[in-house]
């Protein structure tokens, strides 16, 4: 086994574990490149059909390009698409500050998610490689009633034993993907041959490493114009990839505070 | 193959892309987990655009000197209080290999992040403070990483500049710590003089550890290794799930361990059953043969319509794991209420789930101290070795055959709380494959019927110690050998000393005694015998599985003696010794009896002589058609 085919395995195994301990699941997708390696990793876990919906919590300020693949590959590939509007800015902490602000609508239409449908499970595509609270994430990752991550006391979880019985009212955040790097995403997207976004390849001197909202999200300086193009970046830049995410470097502590209140 | 071509334009270091090998840090509280990974970054130019400028104006910001941990230390009330609370990951590159750091806290505190870390390493680090030496936590994690199977320890000796990079301090250091992990059987890769903060040691030799001749700190990195993968050992399939999405039922689950492929004749424990793999299946196309390794998720269909569920183990016929409902293993306990004999869980080992009841523990001690305290429960972040009994029978393989499979999790109220390996399985069947052909007799029941004048049955007398129970069994054995038939009476206490002589008096325990009794009695019902089975079998669940084991065979005879009645008469001496607290658990006592719900028949023997009572008995197996209604007394015609 090589090394993509060992993340494959171990992520395999995590939707399998999901699927099995949970009542109801959902994926979270976000249209960018590692929720779509999801669910690809999703249809070969459950061999080519994919048993839970692919649920898309909309801001309303993707790029357009994000919306044509979404409507495209959710019929193509058959999921069970369902679109939930997040709450106006209005509805967010004001003492956020501008961009964290603008992303935490998200942190409200995920508590509208769960309400309406009752999930137990949503599972969603972070990594432990993009960003530091993200790497203190366990792969069953427990949330309190209000979709609120409690750092302090996140259970044991060792040999692939997963906390799978949430309290009555609290839901799993189940990460797949938590092992893989941002290389790997692109190495296995290449491998697999999985379509991807054209705004991650490079157009007049620029290309987009992380997809987020149009508004606070900006392009890197790159020439990368094809995948393997982006593999030989990435082997040489020591740019953050989500250098191009206001929210996460507005303060000291504003992603961690987005991520503690329910944020992917 | 395609993926082979590619895998070179990775942005992984070696040139062959080999496996990534993920290492923890571990170690006391304050002696320098965190700096030293810093410095690692730093020497080893892993660190991101800007990320030491951010740290630095974070440390001014604080007023305080810059700290290499605050790379790590990614939570805001970690920087605060300049502690790693939660274990993270970091990557950088050796010259041969992709390594991932896993920091773990050395916080007692924090000793379930510590293991949720250390779980997923390859090798360690065990980093000591070379002016305070070996702490309690040094030892804790030293033993925690012999538990968790991780068998390449580096040591690092660290803050050689707080004791003027004395050779002799590190040498008195490296024997105390050296003793300590040969006592678990870890024997030190290596032992290094560093200071991380000054960057000795780490990525360079400098002139303050001239006198040292190892490696430095990246130079023992790069001979660590990933963890084999457990190709060699025999297949073990753990199944996760049955999929019915379309026409084939496809079971899923990851390799364990060994390797598998269509056409292995293949058996699933614990039923023992066998089967042989029509197909492997994937998607967008199945696999190539010979790929279903150690470390695969794979999906196979089976020859023939078993019944297969989670949980089950998949092995190759010639090498099953054992079944087996009574293991001892060693475990860690994390939980704040100490593990106790007697307490109920759950039990995880591979996919597999059960209710468990631990009835010994033994060498109780806390891994950080040097002396054992000998208590009978585990202590939280203490370990200990634990007897327990399954609710249900698993596969199970001693961890030192199969360290994947011989390995358990504790759960108490849905959370983690423990886990430990598998040192030893005991009572276990050597796994009889169920490739057997039962054999009848050569007796028909009519045979038996016409001799005895009556069919089998299963007699099943319940109640409270005293009730009576005894009395009437054999006063019933008496009179239906007497009139020709063929009673054998089957007494819970006098099996208890044979037979069931491994059993306590848990729920568990106690449910498989019953489960024994009604298997032993069908058997001789089936064979045309009246098995009278006399025993206490309080729980209302334990007897109707017993009703379910004997189908209709069964008749249930309840003595509902009260209770004051049957300490008065207390014909074993039992209640006195339950009321002076020399018996616990007794049933009317401090253990509660659940009367039946539907008896074929009640007996209240303060109220029935026992003349009366057998004959009611004898009436009832009348009117159900066990004994023929126009028997001859055969003692008459003698």
């Amino acid at each position: 086994m090589d090394h993509l085919d060992q993340l494959e395995a171990q992520s395999i195994f995590i939707f399998r574990e999901a699927f099995a301990r949970l009542k109801r699941v959902a994926l979270l997708w976000s249209l960018g490149k590692d929720s779509n390696v999801m669910i690809w990793l999703a249809r070969k876990a459950f061999f080519g059909r994919m048993p839970f919906p692919a649920m898309h919590v909309d801001t309303g300020k993707k790029f357009p390009e994000m919306y044509a693949f979404r409507d495209r590959y959710a019929a193509e590939w058959g999921l069970d698409l369902k679109v939930e509007h997040c709450p106006p800015i209005e509805a967010v902490d004001p003492t956020l500050p501008p961009a964290a602000r603008s992303a935490a609508r998200k942190t409200e239409g995920l508590k509208l998610v769960l309400a309406k449908y009752g999930f137990d499970g949503l599972i969603a595509g972070i990594r432990r490689d993009e960003e530091a609270t993200r790497a203190k994430e366990r792969v069953f990752s427990p949330r309190g009633a209000e979709g609120g991550w409690d750092v302090r006391d996140q259970p044991p979880e060792f040999w692939d034993q997963f906390n799978a019985s949430p309290p009555p009212g609290a839901h799993l955040r189940i990460h797949p993907i938590l092992h893989w790097t941002e290389a790997d995403i692109w190495a296995y997207t290449q491998r697999e041959n999985i379509p991807i976004i054209p705004l991650y390849l490079s157009r007049e001197g620029k290309r987009y490493r992380s997809l987020g909202d149009s508004d606070i999200t900006s392009p890197v300086a790159s020439s990368a114009s094809s995948i393997e193009e982006i593999l030989t970046e990435l082997h040489a830049t020591k740019v953050p990839e989500r250098a191009g995410r206001a929210m996460d470097h507005e303060s000291e502590d504003a992603f961690e505070r987005l991520r503690v209140s329910g944020y992917l | 193959m395609k993926v082979q071509a590619e895998a070179v334009t990775l942005p992984a270091a070696a040139p062959e892309a080999e496996a990534t090998v993920r290492i923890v840090i571990v170690g006391h509280v304050d002696h320098g987990k965190s700096t030293l990974i810093g410095r690692l970054l730093h020497e080893t130019g892993s660190l991101p655009e800007g990320k030491l400028e951010t740290l630095k104006e974070v440390s001014a910001r604080r007023g305080m000197p810059f700290e290499w941990s605050f790379l790590l230390d990614a939570l805001q009330t970690e920087r605060d209080q300049g502690i790693t609370i939660d274990t993270t990951q970091i990557r950088f590159r050796t010259p041969s290999h992709d390594i991932v750091l896993i920091d773990a806290p050395g916080h007692t505190e924090f000793l379930r992040n510590m293991i949720t870390g250390a779980s997923q390493a390859d090798a360690a680090l065990l980093i000591i403070d070379a002016a305070e030496g070996v702490r309690d936590q040094t030892r804790r994690h030293g033993y925690l990483l012999h538990l968790l199977g991780i068998r390449q320890v580096a040591i690092v000796i660290n803050k050689m500049d707080r004791v003027d990079f004395s050779r002799e301090r590190f040498e008195e250091i490296a024997r105390e710590i050296t003793a300590h992990l040969e006592g678990l059987g870890v024997t030190p890769t290596a032992i290094i003089p560093i200071s991380a903060r000054n960057g000795d040691g780490v990525a360079r030799r400098t002139p303050a550890i001239a006198w040292h001749k190892g490696p430095t700190v990246v130079e023992a990195l790069d001979h660590l290794a990933a963890a084999p993968a457990a190709d060699e050992l025999p297949l073990r399939l753990p199944v996760q799930a049955i999929y019915k999405f379309d026409d084939r039922r496809i079971v899923a689950g990851r390799v364990e361990a060994g390797s598998l492929n269509a056409g292995d004749e293949i058996v699933i424990m614990p039923a023992g059953k066998i089967a042989r793999i029509r197909s492997v299946e994937g998607w967008p196309e199945p696999p190539e043969p010979g790929t279903l390794t150690a470390g695969r998720s794979v999906g196979i269909t089976l020859d023939r319509e078993l019944f297969v569920e989670r949980g089950n183990i998949i092995a190759h016929v010639a090498t099953p794991p054992r079944e087996t409902r009574r293991l001892t293993a060693r475990v860690f306990w994390l939980h704040d209420t100490p593990l106790a004999t007697g307490a109920n869980l759950v039990v995880r080992m591979a996919t597999a789930e059960a209710r468990a009841t631990v009835v010994a523990i033994e060498n109780a001690v806390d891994p950080g101290e040097l002396s054992h305290i000998g208590t009978q429960t585990i202590a939280r972040n203490h370990v200990g070795d634990i007897d327990i009994v399954l609710s249900e029978p698993l596969a199970v393989d001693p961890a030192a055959d199969n360290p994947r499979t011989g390995r358990l999790v504790i759960e108490v109220g849905g959370r983690i709380a423990g886990g430990g390996l598998v040192l030893s399985v005991t009572a276990g069947k050597p796994s009889d494959l169920i490739d057997i052909v039962p054999v009848e007799s050569a007796l028909t029941l009519q045979e038996r019927s016409a001799r005895y004048g009556h069919r089998g049955a299963v007699i099943w007398l319940t109640g409270l110690p005293g009730a009576g129970k005894t009395t009437l069994a054999r006063a019933l054995e008496r009179r239906l050998f007497t009139h020709g038939g063929s009673p054998i009476l089957l007494d819970g206490d006098t099996l208890r000393a044979g037979i069931n002589r491994d059993l306590g008096f848990t729920a568990v325990d106690r449910a498989e005694n019953i489960r024994r009794l009604a298997e032993l009695a069908t058997h001789l019902a089936r064979n045309g015998h009246i098995a009278i089975v006399a025993a206490v079998s309080p729980a209302r669940a334990d007897r109707a599985n017993a009703r379910r084991i004997a189908g209709d065979l069964f008749h249930e005879i309840y003595l509902s003696t009260p209770v004051e009645i049957c300490e008065s008469r207390d014909p074993k001496g039992h209640y006195r010794k339950a009321r002076t607290g020399q018996l616990a658990g007794f049933t009317g006592v401090d253990s509660g009896y659940e009367p039946p719900e539907a008896p074929e028949l009640a007996v209240d023997a303060s109220q029935t002589s026992i003349v009366a009572s057998t004959e009611a008995v004898e009436q009832m197996l009348i009117r159900t058609g066990v004994r023929f209604g126009d028997f001859t007394d055969s003692a008459a015609h003698i």
